[in-house]
């Protein structure tokens, strides 16, 4: 079916593409089969705009932009590969490892993994921070997954799909700024949540290998993000999407 | 006036373990310790890890012989879920750590041990490394470095990597073998084998050269110990734990591996991060640990089995038996048992691969967690090493401990230690030569501190000479 949306005339890196009015600068480039690296961005479910990876520089300001959680306007001129950028993204991947306790080498998702790839894709080959090391208890009280929050980056991606594919919101985050983690019910184990639905999305969802299924070793995680535009698009247009199309 | 002798090479390189001598008033060496100074901490931080996790995590303790601690993991995690892995499962983890014992052996045979042998403890240090011998002996080199690559690719096809392989786990292994693998490592080990045979015939011919050394490497009455079998046969992977004396008679048989701790002891020292583990049935003075010193790794297997199970490594079996006098005690012998421990791997990978059960696809057990405490073994190319585990009901882990095959050998080795001292050092003097014959007799036990510190042939060393009053007479250093 023709796509009827209004359009406008938007650049990426000095390339003109056409833009459709309401349509976030991410999604536009997508569409176009521009890359803009993103991490907490998932199609399907709600824009949360949390982990400054898809940052653009846009000609008329100076601020960095979410490609996410902006929306093209006419004549945008959009820059996503500038020495600024780069170096912005790889800062921000370089807190997110120094903030948590991430082992590749010992990790369920090792080589299935986002944040790996994206710091792979980043060029990020060391941490300049000091690693915080905090202590975090793993969660294995649930039957049929695994908590670990050392691998946690916090992008909500669960709390997102829990919410509003599942909707039993079973996932929230709790306390503020360094302090801030991922919680299941009200900072109950997960095992003991009466809400929890054991569907799932939220371990297919993990961009890394925070959320794992029992029992799996190193390297054997597999995650399913796809699933959830499957789900959005079932729901949104009462069709089901063949795999390949929906990616 | 008495001297003592630090042997120190914590310096320089990885920083691992030094060595004291302690002189008399003649300057004849008196006791020596073999200390490790590194710590690493594994016990610690494995607490609160998943169960299933701790293969590739313990597999980081060492990047020569992964695949034992893989392997004991692996185990230990099968008892925890108390499942009885496919019997598919058990022969690709038997063949895999065969794959590692040829690849171990290997290399402190060919990269690190000949060069000695072949050139001579009195060699220039300068070509007295695997470069010299590659200049001296090409085709040997060559062939040693071949062999070990076999060895690491068998662990690559099976485990899914060379180091740290992520294909052995809790319950079995990760995939099944695909005929082409098979037809690939049964074409490798005709030449592997040839090589083993090749290295083993030319280290028989140089034994005579080296009736000192035989002597002198620590030759002295130990106990051995090894996983054995009821058939008798030499094992590397199952089994029940037996303890052999000096003479050969069984000193403890039939003992479950999750009881070991009943019949091994550890002992901390101040002055090491490598604890002395020893006989606990022969020890009743926590201060004389040695009556219980027992030998692990090729030498010890070799005494705790009847036979090697195969049939050239059989008669090569019988040979040394008659070199050795019976039950072999010099730790020199180290070298010999290793070549027939390789000769044999290469008969029992063929035996295992000839059988058409070995491309069976079920490969794998799965279960929750059923048990609290399991104990999960393997012999390591450097002996026997334990895993312990205590889970909650998670699977989370809440202690572990680890008995390190090095850790073993440790009274051993400073026995040895002694012995070449006492053999060679003669009041202040320290030349090169004698400096090398005490670290080639460490080096006989293959410890896991050699491979970080003879990636160029050499140990780097700092002996300090003292008197009884603590004042530094002699300084040597090296590396």
């Amino acid at each position: 079916m023709r796509d009827t949306r209004p359009t406008v005339n938007i650049s990426f890196d000095g390339v003109d593409y056409e833009g459709y009015v309401g349509e976030s600068v991410l999604e536009c480039a997508r569409r176009n089969g521009v890359t803009i690296p993103s991490l907490c961005f998932l199609e399907g479910l709600s824009v949360w705009g949390g982990c400054r990876i898809c940052v653009v520089e846009v000609a008329e300001g100076h601020r960095l932009r979410p490609a996410c959680a902006t929306q093209v306007t006419p004549d945008m001129e959009i820059k996503i590969e500038t020495p600024r950028l780069r170096a912005y993204r790889k800062s921000v991947l370089e807190l997110l490892f120094a903030e948590g306790n991430h082992v590749c080498a010992v990790c369920v998702s090792n080589g299935k993994c986002e944040l790996q790839d994206m710091a792979v894709f980043s060029g990020m080959d060391h941490v300049r921070y000091d690693y915080q090391a905090p202590r975090r208890e793993v969660d294995a009280s649930h039957p049929k997954y695994v908590f670990d929050p050392n691998r946690c980056i916090l992008c909500t991606r669960c709390v997102r799909v829990c919410d509003e594919i599942e909707g039993a919101h079973v996932w929230d985050i709790s306390y503020r700024g360094e302090h801030a983690e991922l919680i299941t019910e009200m900072n109950r184990p997960w095992g003991d949540s009466l809400s929890c639905t054991w569907c799932g999305k939220c371990v297919a969802v993990c961009p890394t290998g925070s959320l794992a299924y029992e029992g799996r070793s190193i390297g054997e995680m597999e995650h399913d993000p796809v699933m959830i535009k499957r789900l959005a698009v079932a729901r949104s247009r009462g069709e089901w999407l063949d795999p390949e199309g929906a990616i | 006036m008495s001297n003592t002798v630090i042997i120190d090479p914590v310096t320089r390189i990885e920083g691992h373990a030094k060595i004291a001598l302690q002189l008399d008033e003649k300057g004849k060496v008196d006791t020596a310790r073999f200390s490790v100074t590194e710590f690493r901490g594994f016990e610690e931080f494995c607490r609160g890890r998943p169960v299933w996790e701790m293969p590739s995590l313990t597999a980081r303790t060492c990047g020569i012989c992964p695949v034992s601690h893989l392997l004991a993991s692996a185990k230990a995690g099968d008892g925890i879920m108390g499942v009885r892995i496919p019997s598919t499962a058990v022969k690709l983890r038997r063949l895999v750590n065969l794959g590692q014992i040829i690849q171990s052996h290997a290399l402190s045979f060919f990269h690190l041990s000949s060069p000695d042998l072949l050139l001579g403890w009195d060699a220039d240090p300068a070509i007295r490394n695997v470069f010299g011998l590659m200049a001296e002996e090409p085709e040997l080199a060559r062939r040693g470095i071949r062999l070990r690559g076999f060895g690491q690719s068998v662990i690559e096809a099976i485990a899914g990597r060379k180091v740290h392989s992520p294909g052995i786990v809790p319950g079995g292994i990760a995939d099944p073998m695909t005929a082409e693998t098979r037809e690939w490592m049964l074409s490798g080990l005709t030449e592997a084998k040839q090589t083993a045979e090749e290295a083993l015939e030319l280290f028989i011919s140089m034994l005579g050269k080296f009736e000192r050394e035989a002597r002198a490497f620590g030759t002295f009455p130990s106990l051995h110990l090894g996983l054995a079998n009821d058939a008798g046969t030499w094992e590397n992977y199952d089994g029940h734990l037996r303890f052999v004396d000096a003479e050969g008679n069984v000193a403890a048989d039939n003992i479950d591996v999750a009881d070991y701790r009943d019949y091994i002891g550890e002992a901390p020292r101040h002055d090491s991060y490598l604890k002395s583990p020893y006989f606990k049935p022969l020890v009743e003075d926590s201060d004389d640990v040695f009556k219980g010193v027992y030998r692990v790794g090729p030498l010890a297997r070799l005494n705790v089995c009847k036979t090697m199970g195969s049939p050239l490594a059989d008669e090569a079996l019988t040979a040394y038996r008659e070199a050795a006098g019976g039950t072999a005690n010099s730790s020199f012998f180290y070298h010999y048992a290793r070549l027939i421990e390789i000769l044999a791997s290469t008969e029992l990978a063929r035996e295992l691969l000839n059988d058409d059960a070995i491309l069976n696809p079920m490969v794998r057990a799965t279960a929750g967690i059923n048990h609290f405490r399991a104990v999960g073994t393997s012999e390591a190319p450097r002996g026997t090493l334990f895993h312990e585990y205590q889970v909650d009901a998670r699977g989370l882990l809440e202690d572990v401990n680890m008995i390190i095959a090095t850790g073993q050998n440790n009274l051993a080795m400073n026995e040895t230690v002694l012995q070449i001292a006492r053999e060679w050092v003669d009041g202040n003097d320290i030349p090169e030569p004698v400096l090398n014959r005490v670290e080639a007799g460490i080096r006989a036990f293959d410890p896991c501190l050699s491979c970080s510190t003879h990636a160029v042939g050499k140990m780097p060393m700092e002996v300090s000479m003292f008197d009884h009053e603590g004042t530094k007479v002699n300084e040597v250093r090296r590396g």
